[in-house]
């Protein structure tokens, strides 16, 4: 591979390539090396970057090689068994912005991109369901102007969920809005049920945002129609999957595993129903801060006790 | 030889009393003490102590470290003591007669009456006005400890029992007003019947043994969960506990036995559903208030746990209390339940003591 590198014409010589690069190049040989397909965007990209365009294609050529790596470890993780629905609870995005001395609204923006890598790596894993909890109803109770600037912010990046380079049309995911939308102002809630209705076709992924959610308020619904339901038919016939069926919640299974961010080990009235039997998870890390190595750490917990589990699943 | 007469069934150890003639004269309201009177056969000899270094581990008792056996009076008061935790046996491996006594001592008598006098300062570093009013248990781990220990599923259970009575001690001393603990889910009823069997039994009979001490320490018991699986006779007992207990104000004890958090917003449905075809509400009314209502916790005051602890290292809440947990906070001890005791308890106070509360609003 390297007389490859250096030996053609047109091509840049290894000698002629900075050390950082150098350095990439000689990392990339044992993936090259296992997945012959990689060397051909290999080369291109060292092509790429050893010209005019030198910043963008390290850029590319780093993003590349993450990508690579990721796919070696996921794997490797996936020779265990998989979750099938992750669930987050994003917190700590103020605390962030406190932490880094920044404005009030920019820790909510950092928490937004932590979260699209997150979704990126779930379904580059292979994890068909991510329910994230943005906005609880409780939240509405915090000080006016940052309830409005979270919607302005929510309205913006759903909003760009609808562009043709958003992740949702490269995953090909569903979107769900799970919550009491008619609590929203008439523009976010617009948006939300537009995106619902655009992606209503895709199939491989699914991701349920929670907004103008509370647990007890989707059980509280979830009551009111089973009793509607049987008004006419004797009560005591409710059973729980009356109940469970007419969860907003009930289009995705229940989750496997519950991330919460920032070091607190609560629930916050979120998904009280759904995450009776899923692992709890609560790094320290605020949720603008978490990482591929949270997820990762989060999946081996969750093989480890998944066949104990399993075989308390079947007793039942 | 003589032969063995080991005078104890599955729960308790039955002994005679005498006492040991080489005691200090320690004032007997802080002493209490059993003997056993058996005759041992030679070689059963190191069979008796096996057996017994297991029973006492099983009860939580420091193994024996030398055998004492002594001749002892046949005519001594008989009476039965149900081992405390505190006790030690002491034997001694000399004279070997037909009559020999195994010695326990004690220097606390169970469940000692909570008085004004006995109030327990708080440890170092937990502040009253910060205590959880409501604090709940899931007491994980008495089969694995069994097991860690080469003992029998329901040595494990017992262990359990006896550790769950020094946490309501503590309850009670530190003004903790409500404690709720997972007795029994709906999910264990898969186990083996003489486990479920065993345990059963083992409620109703703490139950019975209590009623005194509950009565003393001001303590009031409720039971939730579906108890149409129960036997009869645990029924009536429990019938009975929550009746003459009632009016007891100091700590309420609520024990989930056959509980589990769906099955309890379930029957909640139900009630609300035969109130809205009575025309007693409309549906347009049911809100989250009337819910809560209707659910089992409404026995208390206090039906929210503000601290949540689940012991041997699993993460999970395993539907136990669902509506009553949205804003609990949740502390997983590693320890298993047997070995939680008092310092696992301090731990997961000082925890919750050092946690911010936001209930979804902005800590200014």
């Amino acid at each position: 591979v390297k007389s490859f590198i250096t030996g053609s014409g047109s091509f840049p010589t290894f000698a002629s390539l900075n050390s950082q690069l150098r350095i990439l190049v000689l990392s990339l040989l044992p993936s090259t090396i296992s997945d012959p397909k990689n060397l051909g965007t290999v080369l291109h990209f060292i092509y790429l970057s050893s010209g005019e365009g030198m910043g963008g294609g390290i850029r590319q050529l780093l993003e590349q090689v993450h990508r690579l790596s990721r796919r070696s470890l996921f794997r490797v993780l996936s020779m265990g068994p998989l979750p099938t629905h992750l669930a987050f609870i994003m917190d700590g995005n103020r605390r962030y912005a406190k932490k880094r001395g920044l404005e009030d609204g920019s820790g909510h923006k950092a928490g937004f991109s932590a979260l699209m890598s997150m979704l990126q790596y779930c379904y580059e894993l292979g994890i068909k369901y991510v329910t994230v909890y943005a906005f609880s109803i409780d939240n509405f109770r915090r000080k006016p102007e940052e309830v409005q600037s979270l919607m302005d912010l929510m309205l913006e990046k759903i909003k760009s969920l609808l562009d043709k380079e958003s992740i949702v049309h490269e995953y090909g995911i569903r979107v769900y809005f799970i919550g009491n939308l008619g609590l929203l102002n008439d523009q976010v809630r617009a948006a939300a049920e537009e995106v619902m209705k655009a992606t209503a076709k895709n199939s491989r992924v699914v991701l349920l945002v929670c907004v103008a959610y509370n647990s007890t308020d989707e059980i509280v619904q979830a009551v009111k129609r089973s009793c509607v339901e049987k008004a006419d038919r004797d009560v005591e016939r409710i059973q729980l999957v009356d109940i469970e069926e007419n969860m907003q919640m009930s289009v995705a299974p229940e989750p496997d595993i519950l991330i919460r961010s920032s070091g607190e080990t609560r629930l916050s009235n979120f998904l009280l129903w759904q995450t009776g039997n899923s692992q709890l998870f609560s790094p320290d890390a605020l949720w603008p801060e978490i990482g591929l190595r949270h997820l990762v750490w989060a999946i081996l917990n969750f093989q480890r006790s998944h066949s104990y589990l399993e075989k308390k699943k079947k007793q039942l | 030889m003589s032969t063995i007469i080991i005078a104890f069934n599955n729960t308790d150890i039955a002994f005679n009393i005498s006492p040991e003639p080489s005691m200090e004269a320690v004032p007997s309201s802080q002493l209490y003490y059993t003997v056993c009177l058996l005759s041992l056969h030679n070689h059963h000899h190191n069979f008796l102590f096996n057996q017994f270094h297991k029973r006492m581990i099983s009860l939580r008792v420091p193994a024996p470290s030398s055998f004492n056996l002594q001749r002892l009076n046949s005519q001594a008061l008989e009476r039965r003591w149900r081992l405390g935790r505190d006790c030690f046996l002491s034997f001694s491996p000399s004279c070997v007669e037909n009559r020999i006594g195994l010695g326990v001592r004690s220097t606390k008598s169970e469940m000692a009456p909570f008085t004004a006098a006995e109030e327990e300062t708080l440890p170092e570093g937990l502040q009253p006005e910060l205590m959880p009013k409501h604090v709940a248990v899931i007491m994980d781990g008495n089969g694995r400890w069994a097991k860690n220990q080469g003992l029998q599923p329901w040595d494990g259970h017992r262990a359990g029992v006896e550790a769950l009575r020094e946490i309501v001690e503590l309850c009670g001393k530190w003004g903790i007003q409500v404690l709720t603990v997972f007795a029994f889910s709906t999910d264990n009823w898969i186990r083996p019947k003489i486990e479920i069997d065993f345990l059963l039994s083992l409620f109703e009979r703490t139950l019975k043994s209590e009623l005194e001490t509950l009565a003393k320490n001001n303590v009031r018991i409720s039971i939730i969960g579906d108890s149409s699986k129960l036997p009869k006779s645990l029924l009536e007992v429990i019938n009975e506990v929550e009746e003459v207990t009632k009016n007891n104000t100091r700590l309420q004890r609520i024990v989930a036995v056959g509980y589990s958090g769906k099955y309890d917003v379930l029957q909640a449905c139900r009630g609300i559903a035969q109130r809205v075809k009575d025309g007693e509400i409309d549906v347009e009314e049911i809100d989250e208030g009337l819910i809560e209502q209707e659910l089992e916790t409404n026995v208390t005051e206090f039906p929210y746990p503000d601290l949540l602890i689940r012991t041997s290292g699993e993460l999970r809440v395993s539907n136990f209390l669902l509506w009553q947990l949205a804003y609990t906070e949740l502390f997983f001890a590693q320890e298993l339940w047997p070995d939680f005791g008092r310092n696992g308890f301090v731990e997961a106070l000082m925890s919750f003591q050092q946690r911010q509360r936001r209930f979804g609003g902005r800590k200014s």
